[in-house]
């Protein structure tokens, strides 16, 4: 009877709509957050992301409005990521009913963001998301690199010590994806996720190569994760979110039912 | 239609508050303000409030709400949500420690680092996500609530009451912790209702018809 580990059904938001494409029951309109939120809330989701993918600036507000929609209808967690690059930026989503904010390039440009943010708005709600590649030779110890820009553009910086350094600087919870397996489906990167979850004390998200059941539950029976969060398994209604509880909790892994 | 304030003290985010108490209560007048004669007009309080318990203190004592709040608290249903519970408390731990309204005799402290379970399980800090939580006294609060059921918390610091008949609530994160107190009109919790699904809808409906009695 302790904390249940969430479940995170993760949406692309470009220009206001989700895009990807969700096929799950009843919503008739895929494109639109607030449907689709509204949709993950009745299914059971323990929280939702948001990741705002819009290039453009022109459309960056799209997503302050889209933030105001959901969290006047829907009411678990919200947590939104994407452009974000000072601490106005965070405060303008919070504002706008965003719970937690996902900060990535901007902490690795100037982790002092992270500290700055975390002082104004609390530590629970500011995620610092990880994009990891492994950057290790086959016969060398494992190793992790940090990687932005959608993990097109390596930082050099160690991916433990990087998780470590931004717990210190007050981040309230690690999104860890790792970009090899990301949109691969053949299941987290688990040595990845094991070595995070046991450098840091606060909670980590697992993220990036889900494409069954299985691999729910090995993120956090091997991997350790706190919390596992994935997309198109969920969006394109291979499985639902209370198929993944039913697997995980016949597993002995505490869910909210 | 009775008129609800929700305190705006420049802290964290009011709107999942407000509209969260606005969608149990249609026909309601839901108001977030920093305004001491609208909040003293109005027939409930909600104080929410996130981020550092300094910078909340600050900011309630340089909006003149501290003194509003002190002053109506006693008055009219009033319900305290996280840092709108813990600054109820008489002082808490964060940022070398703080004096807060000392409205219900207790303290603010920090969970232990590392922090363990009974059985030796290592547990994350902050407390994030759903956590079972037992009524351990009844209250017009819980009606419609299931006793156990879960609501969502995001917090490193939780509330040691010092009298623990004042607690309604408990959760087991390491040990057990209050999680929520009632003190004559007063219900404060560490939980997020307005984020807990229909479970915290149903506190917060409740809360809207309370009539301020245990």
């Amino acid at each position: 009877m302790g904390l249940a580990k969430r479940i995170i059904p993760c949406l692309d938001v470009d220009a206001g709509r989700v895009v990807k494409g969700v096929k799950f029951l009843e919503i008739r309109d895929a494109g639109d957050p607030v449907n689709v939120a509204r949709g993950y809330n009745e299914a059971g989701a323990d929280e939702i992301t948001f990741l705002d993918i819009t290039a453009s600036s022109d459309n960056r507000d799209t997503i302050l409005h889209v933030v105001e929609e959901v969290a006047s209808q829907v009411f678990i967690p919200l947590t939104v990521g994407g452009g974000i690059r000072e601490v106005a930026d965070v405060r303008r989503l919070l504002n706008a009913g965003a719970d937690k904010v996902g900060i990535n390039t901007a902490a690795v440009k100037r982790p002092e963001l992270v500290r700055e943010a975390t002082d104004k708005v609390g530590s629970q709600c500011i995620v610092v998301a990880l994009d990891a590649k492994s950057v290790s030779g086959p016969d060398e110890p494992p190793r992790w690199e940090i990687f932005t820009h959608g993990g097109r553009q390596g930082t050099g910086i160690d991916a433990i010590e990087w998780a470590v350094k931004m717990a210190e600087y007050g981040a309230g919870e690690l999104l860890l994806t790792s970009m090899d397996r990301d949109g691969t489906k053949i299941g987290f990167d688990l040595a990845l996720t094991r070595a995070i979850t046991d450098a840091v004390e606060i909670p980590v998200i697992a993220s990036g190569g889900v494409g069954n059941l299985q691999h729910l539950s090995d993120g956090v029976l091997k991997g350790g994760a706190d919390a596992v969060l994935a997309a198109s398994i969920f969006h394109f209604g291979e499985y639902t979110i209370a198929e993944a509880k039913a697997h995980m909790a016949s597993q002995s892994i505490e869910v909210r039912c | 239609m009775q008129r609800i304030a929700v305190i705006d003290y420049g802290m964290g985010n009011l709107r999942s508050v407000s509209k969260a108490i606005e969608h149990v209560a249609p026909d309601d007048e839901v108001v977030v303000t920093h305004d001491a004669a609208t909040i003293e007009s109005a027939d409930r309080i909600v104080c929410p409030g996130q981020g550092a318990a300094l910078d909340c203190m600050q900011a309630l004592q340089a909006s003149g709400m501290a003194e509003v709040v002190s002053r109506t608290v006693a008055t009219r249903p009033f319900l305290g949500i996280c840092m709108g519970f813990q600054v109820l408390l008489s002082r808490s731990d964060e940022n070398g420690g703080v004096s807060c309204l000392d409205i219900i005799s207790g303290r603010v402290v920090r969970f232990a680092d590392p922090l363990h379970d009974t059985d030796g399980t290592r547990l994350k800090v902050p407390h994030m996500g759903w956590s079972e939580v037992t009524h351990s006294q009844p209250h017009p609060l819980w009606s419609g609530i299931d006793n156990g059921s879960r609501f969502y918390f995001a917090h490193s610091y939780y509330c040691v009451p010092d009298e623990s008949q004042r607690v309604t609530g408990t959760c087991h994160y390491g040990h057990d912790i209050a999680v929520s107190v009632a003190h004559n009109n007063v219900f404060a919790c560490q939980f997020h209702p307005e984020k807990s699904a229909a479970d915290g809808l149903q506190l917060l409906k409740n809360f809207t018809q309370w009539n301020g009695e245990s």
